[in-house]
């Protein structure tokens, strides 16, 4: 590649493809942006956004499709190669090497040089961060050590490492999520600033608001396909979410009318083993669906894990449908009538390379077997009422469950389960990473199942999602239930408010 | 059947196939009798060690075992005139603690069955050689027990009673381990021990069950071998017959990450094993290239099965790409 001025770039993608076993994760994408523009990228988590970005950055080669930067067809790209095409990405999850300073990880592998022997220019190195620094208007100077970095403060790094090069195409990955109101407001000028030097600004976010602020275009993807752009006076909150998730919101999150029941579930005074300090009073009726929202890192996972058996309780105790249970016994609670759904399905809640079949069965087989043996053929017709009743598509309950998507091996999660007849179950982020079309059968299950009695205990980081199934919402924060809301009262600065007690 | 077993089942008529055309003499009255007992012997803790490996598990103090349970069997029964079945009631029990304190190291204490067991191995093979002041145990000239030789070494309609015992615990073990919930569960705990605590699984109880299992199978086993060799020397007793085992398991189809496997393999595998070892005394090959061969043959059947992992790999991939062939722009017509 020929050495460039800093002249706008002009980037396209078209016809990506990039499958992986049992999941595809593009389907001939496009996507192109020019220097001076900045365009927005949006779509749900699991519509494709991440692995578009890995390909444009050269991390994972696309399986079909082109990429042409400046009018020219690259191949073989690499992570090197793009940075010398100008290109940066800010990533979502950040490393930022604890040991070296600012100014070190800032200039990471482009660091600058003095004297025969190429000893460090320390001096030469800090006047060139300096300025970015001021541009940002960090609390941090050069010199500052990493290692007592705040997130938002990291972040920012991240920024400035991306602004040190000869910035052609500034792609921004969730920029802002540990931001305050005010750094936010200073990234978007930075953005804008950046737009009118002539710089291409990808820019990933889930915060609509901010692409409304400053985007001239937004592209969205869903399901791994391209799912519409809008221009510039077409930008609109409502507008972005019907292209995310391909219909109107309010049909999208179905809310029944069923009176609540018995108390099902009653947490009193637990507490886990992270937050040893704090203990959690919650009930929930039959026929509600009671979501768990708070940030990561609030104690719901632990929680779960907690009343399902898995971690040992630290404090406490919870009734069951009035049976007192003290926890730590995995057979107990379900066999109180508790299961758990849990947040990582490929570790945590499926046997990958097991039939669907098997995978569906192994909680029920004590309850199907004859004397100890395995019941066989009310194994399979276990599983083939599972899948008519959920819609698992699947060419053969033989294949591996290795082989589904995403969204049919959460419904494998899901039918396992529901064939012990549970009366409460907890469901940890039921919805993270599937597909649209399976997010809605997941959803209208929740209130097949609550208008059949069920108690459900939904721990969601989803706002959209959280608001919209709700009966009921107890907000976390550092172990501790900091407030619950009803449905009336349910809006996103409100469980945001909570969630940050 | 599985399609490994039938591959494997192939390969061990093909190889007796060579081996009878190259000396007639393998399909001999005598050697084949020579022969089956040699399967059931090495195949019951085959068996035992198949248990163990698919749990994700290993247990390498096998041999160790069966050179002091028979140390001690021998002992008893000689030197202190225990009557022989109560000398058998008390060394299985023996094992069975055995077999319970290694599974208790493992669950509870949280150590990997690697260490616990080569530990084992070293313990209980020194144990023994204390035992015995580094000499052999044996019987004293003239001692005799008719009813006890007959029942383990001795034959009926020229098949070895190993043999037969090795049967019933094959048919045994094969209904245990793929027709019963226990043997679901030990699937699912070698295959992913998280989901499978998940799914309400006790897999601490079903760990220690497979440990105790192996154990009990290979203290008898231990009697039978002393009452073939009629003499245990502690030192060489049973050396590296933990190796065989994993062999013969690796063979059936055992991953040794867990959760795979069948018994007609492990059956099949030693079945092979044996008859590779006769292959090289009739041919004349020194017995010296004995383990060569075993480890050679262990070699090919670990990367038989790894390729035929990414093979399954290679086929997922292939089934996904297509299911986009089929729903090409039907997605994005939707927006």
């Amino acid at each position: 590649m020929a050495a460039h001025q800093k002249r706008p770039i002009s980037l396209e993608l078209s016809g990506i493809t990039k499958v992986y076993p049992g999941a595809v994760a593009l389907n001939s994408v496009s996507l192109s942006i020019r220097g001076g523009e900045v365009v927005g990228l949006i779509g749900e988590n699991g519509a494709g956004k991440s692995t578009l970005m890995k390909v444009l950055t050269g991390a994972v080669a696309p399986d079909e499709g082109r990429i042409v930067i400046d009018g020219e067809d690259v191949r073989d790209l690499t992570p090197a190669r793009v940075n010398r095409c100008g290109i940066a990405l800010v990533h979502q999850e950040l490393n930022p090497f604890a040991n070296l300073d600012v100014t070190a990880n800032v200039l990471l592998g482009r660091e600058m040089r003095k004297g025969p022997f190429g000893f460090l220019d320390r001096k030469a190195m800090e006047e060139k961060v300096a300025p970015i620094l001021e541009l940002l208007d960090t609390r941090f100077g050069p010199s500052s050590s990493v290692a007592d970095l705040s997130l938002a403060d990291q972040q920012l790094l991240e920024i400035a490492r991306a602004l040190s090069i000869d910035l052609r195409l500034l792609i921004l990955d969730e920029p802002t999520s540990s931001l305050t109101i005010s750094e936010t407001r200073r990234l978007l000028e930075v953005i804008g600033r950046l737009r009118d030097q002539g710089v291409a600004v990808l820019l990933i976010t889930h915060r609509l608001a901010e692409i409304e602020a400053v985007a001239d275009r937004v592209v969205a993807l869903r399901d791994g396909c391209n799912a519409g752009e809008l221009d510039r006076d077409q930008i609109g909150k409502d507008a972005m979410v019907r292209l995310m998730i391909g219909r109107d919101v309010s049909q999208f999150y179905e809310r029944g009318d069923h009176a609540p029941g018995k108390v099902l579930l009653a947490l009193k005074g637990v507490k886990t083993q992270a937050y040893p300090d704090q203990t959690v009073d919650l009930e929930v009726c039959g026929g509600e669906i009671c979501c768990l929202a708070g940030l990561v890192g609030a104690g719901r996972t632990e929680l779960a894990r907690v009343i399902f058996g898995i971690d040992p309780i630290a404090g406490g105790a919870f009734e069951i449908d009035d049976k007192r249970l003290e926890g730590s016994s995995v057979p107990e609670a379900i066999r109180a009538g508790i299961c758990l759904v849990p947040e990582d399905r490929k570790v945590e809640g499926l046997f990958l390379d097991f039939a669907i079949t098997e995978n569906i069965v192994i909680p029920s087989h004590s309850l199907l077997s004859k004397r100890g043996f395995v019941d066989a053929p009310a194994g399979s017709a276990l599983a083939e009422k599972s899948r008519a009743r959920l819609k698992i598509k699947a060419s053969s309950l033989d294949r591996a469950v290795a082989e589904l998507s995403g969204g049919n091996q959460q419904k494998v999660v899901l039918a396992k389960w529901l064939a012990m007849n549970p009366k409460v179950i907890i469901l940890d982020e039921p919805t993270r990473g599937i597909d649209v079309g399976a997010k809605a059968e997941v959803y209208h299950l929740m209130q097949e199942l609550a208008a059949k009695g069920v108690a459900l205990l939904v721990i969601s980081s989803d706002m959209e999602e959280v608001i919209g199934i709700s009966d009921r919402v107890a907000v976390m924060s550092r172990g501790r239930v900091t407030g619950i809301l009803h449905r009336g009262a349910l809006t996103e600065e409100n469980i945001l408010q909570l969630a940050v007690e | 059947m599985h399609k490994k077993d039938i591959g494997l089942a192939t390969l061990v008529v093909a190889v007796g196939a060579i081996v009878a055309m190259v000396n007639p003499r393998f399909l001999s009255p005598i050697n084949l009798a020579n022969t089956a007992n040699l399967i059931g012997l090495f195949g019951l803790f085959s068996i035992a060690e198949a248990f163990v490996i698919v749990t994700a598990g290993i247990e390498l103090s096998v041999g160790s075992v069966i050179a002091l349970i028979g140390v001690i069997f021998v002992d008893l029964i000689a030197s202190f005139g225990v009557p022989w079945p109560i000398a058998l009631v008390i060394v299985l029990a023996l094992s069975l603690v055995i077999g319970l304190t290694h599974g208790w190291l493992i669950t509870r204490l949280k150590l990997q069955p690697f260490v616990v067991t080569l530990c084992g191995l070293l313990i209980y093979r020194g144990v023994a050689r204390f035992y015995t002041k580094d000499g052999t145990a044996g019987f004293s000239f003239g001692s005799d027990f008719p009813m006890l030789e007959f029942l383990v070494s001795g034959r009926t309609a020229g098949i070895p009673h190993s043999v037969m015992a090795f049967a019933i615990v094959a048919v045994a073990a094969w209904f245990l381990l793929h027709r019963t919930v226990f043997g679901r569960h030990l699937y699912a705990v070698g295959k992913n021990v998280e989901a499978a605590r998940y799914s309400g699984i006790n897999t601490d109880r079903v760990i220690i069950q497979a440990y105790i299992l192996c154990a009990f199978l290979t203290g008898i086993s231990a009697v039978f071998f002393a009452m073939y060799t009629r003499s245990v020397q502690p030192s060489s007793h049973g050396n590296f017959y933990e190796l065989y085992a994993i062999a013969a398991a690796v063979l059936g189809g055992f991953s040794l990450r867990g959760g795979e496997g069948s018994i007609i393999g492990v059956v099949l595998g030693v079945v092979l094993l044996q008859m590779l070892q006769n292959l090289v005394n009739l041919l004349g090959i020194p017995s010296s290239l004995n383990f060569a061969v075993m480890g050679s043959v262990i070699l090919i059947g670990v990367i038989a099965d790894t390729q035929f992992a990414r093979y399954r790999d290679g086929r997922r991939q292939m089934i996904a790409m297509a299911a986009i062939g089929d729903q090409p722009r039907a997605a994005a017509k939707q927006s």
